[in-house]
């Protein structure tokens, strides 16, 4: 048997200890896919609530439902992540925050900067 | 483009877009929370003139930079041919139609 052969070809993943950039980027991608599939349903909302009175107040109304809120709220955090996420990738771009312990903090801020964000729309958004 | 470079376009074309689809989402997000439209005149006024332009390009960005991402990530994850072939033909079907009814909701919005 070669050496080749006797390679672990098992890995635990929950074994590995992602960085927390790695989990950042893992949602950012989550966020993208997730979003990409919500093309069509933001475009279906959109012509309801420009086509006459009664779409738009179809509309309005399916965005005051609690369950519509939650769900609204998820996008929101989606979007979020995938936005603030994205201005960090255009940071490294320009080779701002690229070294440790730096890059790290902002792969933080960027997972709580979100869902924070999102709530607090959702909040002022029920006024 | 040569070959050797559409990769180089890709990648810039995701980070324009992007940047637009961020200045866009952000103005909208704070539009709506700042001044929520009370009517569907109302509503339909946000999409005549230069508006309509905005959200033209609004739909063409989305839909590209969706496309690309779309695109990377199909590339990454599914090898075998015909798989990902017929997930490229769906996603970029898909994307393509999406783009073509934004177009028409946002011209039929600003011109009716």
């Amino acid at each position: 048997m070669s050496r080749a052969d006797t390679r672990p070809v098992y890995l635990n993943l929950f074994r590995i200890r992602l960085p927390i950039a790695g989990v950042m980027s893992i949602a950012h991608r989550l966020s993208g896919v997730l979003m990409a599939f919500l093309v069509p349903v933001g475009l279906y909302l959109l012509e309801r609530s420009l086509s006459d009175a009664a779409g738009f107040d179809q509309v309005s109304a399916v965005f005051s439902g609690i369950l519509a809120r939650v769900l609204m709220l998820t996008v929101l955090w989606a979007l979020l992540h995938h936005l603030f996420a994205g201005v960090r990738y255009l940071l490294l771009d320009i080779d701002v925050g690229v070294h440790k312990p730096v890059y790290r903090y902002t792969a933080w801020l960027v997972m709580v900067a979100a869902p924070v964000v999102a709530v607090l729309i959702c909040m002022v958004s029920r006024a | 483009m040569s070959r050797q470079a559409s990769g180089l376009q890709a990648w810039a074309v995701q980070r324009l877009t992007a940047i637009y689809l961020g200045g866009f989402f952000i103005y909208l997000i704070v539009a709506v929370l700042l001044d929520p439209p009370a009517s569907v005149e109302l509503w339909r006024a946000r999409f005549g003139g230069v508006a309509s332009v905005a959200w033209l390009l609004f739909v063409l960005a989305l839909c590209w930079h969706a496309w690309i991402g779309i695109r990377d990530v199909v590339l990454d994850y599914i090898h075998p041919p015909v798989w990902r072939l017929s997930a490229l033909v769906a996603f970029g079907g898909g994307l393509v139609a999406c783009a073509l009814w934004g177009f028409k909701i946002i011209l039929l919005a600003a011109g009716g």
